[in-house]
């Protein structure tokens, strides 16, 4: 049921999107922040809130940017190379980040992105300042397409990832190593007298959101075509969380049923008003006192009803 | 030498005087309600805002110049009367005793509303009104040319963390607000009112947070997405101090108002650097930050 389900919805994606092509944008970068915020979404199940993920989604940009620079030109070479650069980074920084828990965790995680974030807007020379770098439109296959159609490609490409890394997300946190997240939630010190190493567990996750971070960051460089410093800002850091949290952290799906629900509020919202984040916040503290399972959660207890 | 020190002392100084503002009220409202308010950098520019607007009015009516001075004060009174009671009853209430993750997430939203609020009521250009500034003048400290308004600055912090402390330590009220803080479940039982406590040290946090946007106004003028700037500054500080920490928090502001007026002076392109440098270095030392006290793990 919940198979058929999930795909009916990606199937629909798809059709979404070739029938009004001005959507493409949209579901590209809603799927893109739907990586982000699962990477988000991980920790989230050892308790742990990250308010710094922002700054993986930039880093796997603008090292895109860079690598597109030095003059690597393929399409699929450019997002394998740039989520290992941002998981490079999650693992360094994992190492000492996850010592720590609750606040300290979050607030950790906010300082080392905003270091990120301000480094990126001053060090003109390097990163070209407020102004961000240009991602090229790069060759697949050893082919390189007009604009229109290499966007097709990288949305259809995302949606295919979208299903294969989900998959393999749910797989994870379906194994052993990731029901060891929320048992670092609910009773570490017990999980260490069981002789699992908490440090290594939540290492391992911690280098896994990055890197999902990373390719979420990767494809919207690509598809928006510039980075800025704005991506590691913390404000897009609190995004990443709240998308997480809409969807709901409970599965997969969650995520990038969030990040799409955001990104069609936006376009619809930008119609009428600048004013967005006003009912992005109200959605969010309505859906936190109400519905502390998310969207997703409807559908969960949907089926637990009818089976 | 000196006449570099000099300036850079004093600079030093105010800047610390205006971070000490943004992250008193953040790191008073923790330790009294224990939760982090993301949307604290909001009311600060509310307080700027609210303040700009009335000192734009007096200079437009050409009323005395020096009810600006009034004006600065009690826009941050009026900021704190309204909002303050009325966010602490109908969200921050909420969530007490919930995980940070909650307390985050429901301020955060708090955050956006605020931020986009705020564009509509005051709109998206920039306000600058620095007649309180220009009207203080200037004084000569050891040969080097000072505005008065900056002196102002520093003195007014002094005197919130003067006041703050004399308010902890010797009022009825300070000695309710410790009681709370140190076990909240025991003063409800002998039967103090815990959310009168909680209503006021909220609305006392947005007060200082208001002031603190007020008063930084005539220097450096506000536009939209400087409670964004704030919110970060104020995390920072509060944690370098130790969340929760009064005197923490007027110390890490001069360690970071140093740090930045420093980088400005040797390498200028690192100055919005330094605040979050000199955090990630104590926090990744003394977690708790410089004051703060050890918690015991979680079993």
């Amino acid at each position: 049921m919940r198979i058929i389900l999930a795909a009916a919805a990606v199937v629909m994606l798809a059709a979404l999107a070739f029938a009004a092509p001005w959507l493409q944008f949209v579901l590209t970068l809603a799927i893109a922040k739907g990586f982000a915020a699962l990477g988000v979404a991980v920790l989230l199940r050892a308790g742990l809130i990250s308010i710094g993920h922002a700054m993986f989604f930039a880093a796997s940009a603008y090292g895109a940017a860079f690598l597109a620079r030095a003059g690597i030109n393929d399409l699929g070479l450019l997002l394998i190379l740039s989520v290992l650069v941002s998981a490079l980074i999650g693992a360094i920084a994992g190492s000492f980040l996850v010592r720590y828990r609750a606040i300290f965790f979050a607030m950790l995680n906010l300082a080392v992105s905003m270091v990120f974030y301000a480094l990126c807007a001053k060090l003109y020379g390097v990163t070209g300042g407020t102004d961000g770098l240009p991602v090229p439109i790069p060759a697949v296959f050893g082919t390189v397409f007009a604009e229109p159609v290499f966007k097709s490609i990288l949305f259809y490409l995302s949606l295919t990832l979208m299903v294969l890394v989900g998959l393999a997300v749910h797989r994870y946190l379906d194994s052993p190593l990731g029901h060891a997240l929320s048992a670092v939630h609910s009773n570490e010190i017990r999980l260490e007298y069981l002789g699992i190493p908490v440090w290594a567990v939540l290492l391992i996750a911690y280098t896994i959101s990055a890197a999902l971070a990373g390719l979420g960051g990767a494809i919207a460089g690509f598809a928006i075509g510039r980075v800025v410093p704005d991506f590691a800002f913390w404000t897009a850091s609190g995004h990443l969380v709240l998308i997480a949290v809409l969807g709901g952290i409970g599965g997969v799906p969650g995520a990038f049923i969030g990040a799409l629900f955001l990104e069609l509020l936006h376009s619809a919202a930008v119609t009428v008003t600048d004013a967005w984040n006003l009912f992005v916040g109200i959605t969010l503290i309505v859906v936190i006192m109400f519905m502390p399972q998310g969207i997703y959660g409807l559908f969960e207890r949907k089926e637990a009803q009818s089976s | 030498m000196s006449n570099a020190i000099i300036p850079l002392l004093l600079d030093s100084l105010a800047s610390a005087a205006l971070i000490f503002f943004a992250a008193v009220g953040l790191t008073l409202v923790f330790s009294v309600l224990r939760v982090l308010n993301v949307a604290h950098g909001s009311l600060y520019s509310i307080g700027g805002y609210v303040a700009a607007s009335v000192c734009l009015f007096i200079a437009s009516r050409q009323l005395n110049p020096y009810l600006s001075f009034v004006a600065l004060l009690f826009s941050a009174v009026f900021v704190a009367a309204i909002l303050g009671p009325l966010i602490e009853r109908s969200l921050v209430r909420w969530t007490y005793g919930k995980s940070e993750a909650v307390q985050i997430l429901i301020t955060f939203g708090l955050f956006l509303i605020l931020e986009d609020l705020q564009r509509l009521v005051f709109g998206v250009q920039s306000l600058y009104e620095d007649s309180p500034m220009r009207l203080l003048g200037t004084s000569s400290i050891g040969g080097v040319v000072y505005l008065n308004y900056q002196i102002l600055l520093v003195a007014m912090a002094v005197l919130v963390v003067v006041g703050l402390r004399l308010l902890i330590n010797h009022t009825r009220l300070g000695r309710l607000i410790t009681a709370v803080v140190t076990d909240r479940e025991m003063a409800q039982s002998i039967g103090i009112d815990t959310n009168r406590i909680f209503i006021l040290a909220f609305s006392l946090g947005v007060f200082l947070a208001a002031l603190g946007g007020a008063l930084a106004t005539p220097t450096s003028g506000i536009a939209p997405g400087l409670g964004a700037d704030t919110m970060v500054l104020a995390f920072a500080v509060a944690a370098i101090g130790g969340l929760g920490q009064i005197e923490g928090a007027a110390v890490a502001s001069l360690i970071v108002g140093f740090a930045r007026v420093l980088a400005i002076y040797l390498v200028p392109s690192l100055d919005a650097v330094a605040p979050y440098a000199a955090m990630l270095a104590v926090l990744l030392i003394r977690p708790y930050g410089l004051f703060g006290s050890v918690t015991a793990r979680r079993i």
